[in-house]
């Protein structure tokens, strides 16, 4: 490797580190209080009849989306709450897999959250005064980040757990669809 | 000498045999794996099951084990190791399902009963008129929320015919009595609830005028149960648990377990921590056999809740064993349990095949079952007493069966502990075996076993108890064991307890399998190969390739006409292949409980789709 290589790479490595940081979450120590309500009406469809846009983006998103203390609470709700069990970490099993881009009720995050709340009909429960709000939405923060939408700067280099599986930092994307997946 | 010449004998007709196969077989073949035979089939006396469950055949399929003794052999001898070459399709019919279709078709005087999974409806076809047309269809419309509370994909193990009556499951946790002429319902029972996460996906066995039923939710914390429902009116006689007191488990003055580790009052709760028995597990999703001499049905109980053992500290009664209950009242006459304390998810709920076998100067009355943990068991069925139990996979998370004291013997560096993640565990959850019934056949004394071949890594953590989601705590990821193949095809020898010959099978096999009284075994791959071996030798000799990967279990019977017909529902899924028709992502080992990571390839090589196929020889 040639030492003019080596250091582009480093300053690429710095580039990607200095965005990567701008990237990171804002604590939000002392945000303005926001209303303790997961958007129940937030609807699953794409389709409005009669108007050309779906309705604004919850403002509360940008306190939760790509945020790391969202993602990482979310997280260990995740597997406390027992989600795990049906989605595993975001390839599925008893339920749908999160990891993927097919989003059968909406991929914001506030259609993400309001699926928590309010249940979906072929089995997803509700969670609605089952968990606080700021819990449904963390989670819904973890359940975005499987996507491998946000940066992988904002998500946990570790499982939570004792886990057989692998770190999300190090989930391959996208998924591989030839033969060589299926070597074990 | 004249043993030799035969022997030369029939070794050149086989080679007749097969250069015929390779010249008139048109279907491409895929390289297919060779049997390895390891011992010759014993000339003596063999096992044979008890006249009284296995009648004399009729050309019906009336109930998924073909009889009480759950054998699945047919009687029927027209298609032979030598014309089977030429069986062709006679006709199809779409299920108008997705999901793993485990179920056999029923087939009664001239009509086929067909029950798919979720949302389990209910077809008859009418043998008697040519493509057989669909004469009626029962939907059930069980709850859509139950498919959340499933956990192994949404499936049914089959209809049961009795009295003019088809009687089935469904997974929203009802029984449903349906007019086998007209289609009407006549009547329906809910016992399972899916607020706590409970379904019901196995078949039902009907004996003296009851319906036996047992539930499912071992992985939501469900405590598990069998019950008997009144074969007119549907109404409750009784309903047996497999955990908590005596009383709730119907054991009373007659229960008679053969070691002291079954003995001891309520020992359903003594053996668990405080209150742990409410969501015990130890659920009756499997298979339920009878033996109308003893009047006792044998029905095996599924793996303890939560998987993480370092929750339930105890040998957790009555899980992860086998209970003999008299048919009239469900009280319990013996129960052994085949890993106490259970580690794995190893379930006890495979077949119990009712057998006689030789021993000393006469026969004994023993049921054969190929365990989850990897023994193949040999009960005395009076008793319970282990008379044999020997490996036939792959096994390092056990080292035997003491048969003085009946105990599993672990393997100390194998126990899942607490912070770490245990590596290479053989057999994995799944077992050496899943769901997926043997074939037991007379005529040869084996019983055919269609199983898998699983290792895993397993981390344990603490996992909280909330009703209607799982109760696991167990992290877990599924890879093929030694030699690479995930599948196995495996006669065994009950009476010598030795393997006579298996067939490697790439892929997991999860298809149950059928022997026939004209020498041959069939069962299904997951990539879609209907096949038919040679009874004897292990070969294959011939092969359909579905159009979905075949878990169902394939039956024979006499249509209208008088010819032999083989029948199988394809539709991949099950456990094993949830990863196609749940449409899971690959790159998660664990997803699917760690199923999935054994099957990453499997979405390369079947889709999902229910699809009856008919088989039978030309005129």
């Amino acid at each position: 490797m040639s030492s003019r290589f080596r250091a582009s790479l480093l300053v690429l490595g710095a580039g990607a580190l200095a965005l990567a940081a701008c990237d990171r979450e804002e604590h939000h120590s002392r945000a303005k209080p926001i209303g303790e309500t997961v958007p129940a009406g937030m609807s699953p469809s794409t389709i409005f009849p009669g108007s050309s846009s779906q309705p604004p983006l919850d403002p509360r998103a940008e306190l939760y989306d790509t945020n790391a203390n969202a993602i990482s609470r979310g997280q260990q709700l995740y597997n406390w709450m027992n989600c795990v069990g049906c989605h595993s970490h975001g390839g599925g099993g008893m339920g749908p897999a999160l990891m993927d881009d097919q989003w059968r009720y909406g991929s914001r995050i506030d259609q993400v959250a309001a699926t928590i709340a309010e249940g979906r009909p072929n089995g997803m429960p509700a969670w609605r005064g089952k968990l606080t709000e700021a819990q449904i939405w963390d989670l819904a923060a973890y359940v975005s980040s499987l996507s491998g939408l946000p940066s992988k700067d904002a998500v946990s280099s570790r499982a939570e757990s004792m886990s057989a599986g692998t770190p999300q930092t190090l989930t391959p994307h996208p998924d591989t669809t030839n033969s060589d997946a299926a070597k074990q | 000498m004249r043993r030799v010449s035969s022997v030369v004998a029939s070794i050149g007709l086989l080679c007749v045999a097969s250069a015929a196969l390779l010249s008139c077989n048109k279907n491409p073949e895929p390289p297919s794996p060779q049997p390895q035979t390891y011992a010759p089939i014993s000339a003596g006396a063999h096992a044979v099951p008890p006249a009284a469950a296995a009648p004399a055949e009729d050309g019906n399929w009336t109930m998924p084990g073909k009889n009480y003794a759950s054998t699945r052999f047919s009687g029927l001898n027209q298609v032979t190791p030598a014309n089977v070459r030429n069986l062709a399709l006679s006709f199809t019919f779409s299920t108008a399902t997705t999901k793993g279709f485990e179920a056999p078709p029923l087939v009664v005087n001239g009509t086929m009963y067909i029950i798919t999974p979720f949302p389990n409806i209910l077809y008859a076809l009418d043998l008697t008129r040519p493509g057989a047309p669909a004469k009626w269809t029962f939907k059930p419309n069980p709850a859509a929320a139950s498919q959340g509370v499933a956990c192994c994909d949404v499936v049914n193990r089959g209809a049961v015919y009795d009295d003019g009556k088809i009687f089935f499951n469904t997974l929203d946790g009802q029984t449903f009595a349906v007019d086998a002429n007209s289609g009407q319902k006549v009547w329906s029972t809910q016992l399972g609830d899916i607020q706590k996460g409970e379904t019901i996906t196995m078949a039902p066995l009907v004996a003296e005028g009851k319906v036996l039923v047992g539930n499912s939710g071992g992985e939501m914390g469900v405590r598990g149960w069998v019950a008997a429902l009144d074969e007119g009116s549907g109404k409750l006689v009784w309903k047996a648990y497999s955990t908590g007191p005596d009383m709730d488990v119907l054991i009373g003055p007659d229960f008679h377990p053969f070691y002291s580790m079954d003995r001891g009052a309520d020992l359903g709760v003594k053996s668990w921590p405080p209150d742990a028995w409410k969501i015990g597990g130890g659920n009756v999703w499997g298979w339920i056999s009878y033996d109308p001499e003893l009047h006792m049905i044998y029905h095996g109980t599924g793996n303890p809740g939560p998987w993480n053992p370092d929750q339930r500290p105890g040998e957790n009664k009555w899980t992860t064993g086998v209970f003999a209950r008299d048919v009239d009242t469900g009280k319990a006459r013996w129960f052994y349990q085949a890993s106490p304390h259970d580690l794995f998810d190893h379930d006890n709920v495979n077949e119990l095949i009712l057998a006689d076998i030789p021993w000393g100067n006469g026969r004994r009355p023993v049921l054969l079952h190929p365990g989850r943990n990897g023994y193949f068991y040999v009960f005395d069925r009076r008793t319970g007493q282990v008379l044999s139990a020997t490996p036939y996979g792959y096994i390092n998370s056990s080292k035997g069966v003491d048969l003085r004291t009946g105990r599993l013997v672990p393997a100390e560096d194998k126990m899942p502990k607490a912070g770490r993640v245990t590596r290479d565990i053989c057999p994995a959850s799944p077992g050496a075996k899943d769901w997926n019934p043997s074939a037991f056949s007379p005529v040869t004394g084996l019983v055919y076993i269609p199983h898998i071949n699983l290792c895993q890594d397993e981390g344990n953590m603490e996992a909280n108890y909330i009703s209607g989601t799982p109760y696991l705590g167990a992290d877990v990821k599924m890879y093929a064991g030694p030699g690479g193949n995930r599948g196995v095809f495996t006669a065994w020898d009950p009476v010598n307890r030795r393997k006579v010959w298996e067939i490697k099978e790439d892929l997991p096999l999860w298809s149950p399998a059928l022997a026939t009284a004209g020498g041959l075994v069939f069962y299904g791959t997951m990539d879609g190969w209907f096949k038919a071996i040679d009874a004897r030798t292990g070969k294959l000799l011939w092969q359909f390739k579905a159009g979905s990967g075949i878990i169902g279990q394939p039956i024979s019977y006499r249509g209208p006409d008088g010819r032999q017909y083989i029948a199988v529902v394809a539709g991949v899924g099950g456990w094993a292949g949830a990863i196609v028709v749940a449409d899971m992502d690959r790159r998660d080992p664990t997803g699917a409980l760690g199923f999935a990571n054994a099957v990453k390839d499997l979405p390369m090589k079947t889709t999902a789709g229910g699809m009856l196929y008919v088989f039978t020889l030309p005129r």
